[in-house]
């Protein structure tokens, strides 16, 4: 140990960095420089691989080698009865089926409508933030209160709302019908009320999230451009839309995306609350993954589903790196 | 003078009207927790009488605790599977993440990518294979499978990276110098520096562990394995009618998370602020 010290006095701070490869190890008594870098090299490697071992395997069973099968089984008419080694590959014909699939269809379609529940979340959330921002006291307490339904259990709450949004006994009705609402609506009993119900929950569990992420982005404008604005004295909604507005566009901009994403994976609200019901008119994509694959065990066409899935999520993710760019505008 | 305290009293009224604002927007919760203390047939009478008239707490929640549903077991095995879930996945993570940060070698920007794009990935696209992978290795219906498919967190590894990152070479050199190899510089420098990190990360995946349904309700099979939300949904499949009893299953099964929230309010935030998205 005292020779290494001794050695490291030699070298001076700014030497550091090239020392990376070169490092003295252990019981070496004589540091020459240049002659260990090779092996210094390989042991950084092995360290690599060790650290990462865990993580490597674990994302190798569980996500890559799944996701190839699922695009081998998407090609095939497989299913969980007929056992192993069972199957015939039939090319496209499962998603021939996929979009012949009158529920199919509808579930796409509703989860198209799904995603408005994204650009309304936002502007609530958006004028929130800035009031919680700006105008209040006990900022804390409001970030905490806003930020209840995200972190709650989605299955207790599908079953506190089943019971608010009951069409005759549940309190919402009730309310509307003393506010003299003469026929309320049977909000998740009644076909067209059922998906509107999802997306109010679905708005109301996600504006915690956005609230928050956007209050981050608040911190960054800087302060003396509301200040300059001020002093040429202009109102509070001058302010907020030609600089508040653009200027958490970024921020704007990746919520808009994560939303858009997750609204293709929200399937914990939709099973307790509806399971998907009632007649498919909120039934989602993954909704009807989960029916085809564990209901009526059709593993090939299942798969069909989840690789539709997959690609609508890529897509969505490729539309943001070029789009990106010309969004965030100051 | 004046001025000023015209603007405190304007930021006063706002606040008022937030705060009503607030509490309307978490009635639904007020609603639950006043209704799982009431008498059946209580629950539903309108107007909302929101400090109950006759109390039945009691007799509620021991109907839900130890009623015909064994929900002290289902809390038994949430509690089992979510602390074990979070203890492996943040070791996974931060091992991980170390290794993307401060370890140079072949293959680490490459490798990264991979683990990063996979992340796109929905989870839902996984389920069939992972579900035939576990049947075959006789991981189905059991809790380790359950505590597996949730512990390689792709967001784990790239939030703590990015903490990683930011810790100074030089501190990492010197170690090296003094001789300390990288799991000694991983455990009793790298980590310690990053420790708000780590905890923020854990009560995250505290969160999404303790109220996933998906997974347990498709990996899991016997009923003595059953999570408190895979339980809840079962009890309210058998007691849709009794509101009373699915009110007070529901507050217990978010209580438990409100007091981890409260207790870790600023990590929490901090967390979802700065990793931005939910894996």
């Amino acid at each position: 140990m005292i020779e290494i010290k001794e050695a490291s006095e030699v070298i001076e701070a700014r030497d550091i960095k090239e020392l990376k490869t070169v490092t003295i190890v252990g019981s070496n008594k004589s540091p020459i420089r240049n002659k260990r870098p090779k092996f210094e090299g390989w042991r950084e490697t092995i360290a690599g691989y060790i650290f990462l071992a865990p993580m490597l395997i674990g994302t190798t069973t569980l996500v890559i080698i799944p996701i190839l099968a699922t695009i081998f089984l998407s090609f095939t008419d497989w299913n969980f009865i007929t056992g192993i080694g069972d199957f015939n590959f039939i090319g496209m014909e499962n998603f021939r089926t996929l979009f012949n699939d009158e529920i199919f269809i509808k579930s796409l379609i509703n989860n198209f409508i799904l995603l408005l529940v994204v650009p309304f979340g936002l502007l609530v959330s958006l004028i929130l933030a800035v009031v919680i921002n700006n105008h209040v006291y006990f900022k804390d307490f409001f970030k905490v209160i806003y930020f209840m339904p995200y972190i709650s259990s989605v299955v207790a709450i599908a079953i506190v709302f089943q019971v608010l949004f009951h069409p005759t006994f549940g309190p919402v009705n009730q309310l509307l019908m003393s506010l003299g609402v003469e026929s309320p609506p049977g909000w998740i009993a009644d076909i067209s009320y059922a998906l509107p119900s999802v997306m109010i929950i679905l708005i109301w569990t996600n504006i915690g999230f956005q609230l928050i992420i956007y209050l981050a982005g608040l911190q960054n404008i800087p302060k003396e451009l509301y200040e300059a604005a001020e002093m040429d004295g202009a109102s509070s909604w001058y302010k907020f839309r030609k600089i508040t507005v653009p200027l958490v566009s970024p921020t704007t901009f990746f919520l808009l995306v994560t939303g858009f994403i997750s609204t293709f994976k929200v399937f914990d609200l939709i099973i307790v609350l509806t399971n998907g019901g009632p007649a498919n008119s909120t039934s989602v994509p993954v909704f009807y993954l989960y029916q085809e694959a564990f209901v009526e065990l059709k593993t090939g066409y299942s798969s069909a589903i989840a690789l539709i899935l997959l690609v609508l999520v890529l897509l969505i993710t490729f539309l943001q790196w070029t789009v990106q760019k010309k969004w965030v505008n100051y | 003078m004046e001025h000023v305290r015209n603007i405190d009293i304007r930021k006063l009224i706002i606040t008022v009207i937030m705060a009503v604002c607030g509490i309307v927007f978490i009635s639904p919760f007020i609603w639950m927790i006043s209704a799982s203390f009431k008498l059946e047939e209580d629950v539903l009478s309108f107007p909302i009488d929101w400090i109950p008239n006759t109390w039945n707490a009691i007799t509620n929640y021991s109907e839900v605790w130890f009623g015909e549903k064994p929900f002290l077991l289902y809390y038994w095995n949430s509690i089992k599977v979510t602390v074990l879930t979070t203890l492996t996945s943040v070791t996974v993570s931060s091992l991980a993440a170390y290794a993307f940060a401060k370890i140079k070698f072949k293959g680490r920007d490459i490798i990264f990518l991979i683990v990063l794009a996979t992340y796109m990935i929905p989870s839902q696209s996984l389920l069939v294979p992972q579900f035939l992978f576990y049947s075959w290795v006789d991981l189905f219906d059991s809790h380790l499978g359950l505590i597996l498919l949730n512990s390689f967190s792709v967001f784990g590894t790239f939030m703590l990276r990015q903490f990683f990152l930011g810790i100074n070479n030089e501190i990492i050199e010197s170690a090296k110098i003094d001789g300390a190899g990288h799991f000694r510089t991983f455990f009793h420098i790298a980590l310690p520096l990053v420790r708000p990190a780590i905890a923020t990360y854990a009560i995250l995946r505290f969160i999404w562990t303790w109220n996933d349904y998906q997974t347990p309700l498709i990996f899991l099979r016997s009923e003595s394995l059953y999570t408190l939300q895979l339980g809840i949904a079962q009890f309210a499949d058998v007691h849709g009618s009794i509101y009373s009893l699915m009110m007070a299953a529901s507050v217990s099964a978010i209580i438990p998370l409100l007091i981890v929230f409260m207790l870790g309010q600023k990590q929490v935030i901090d967390g979802i602020q700065l990793g931005g998205v939910k894996g």
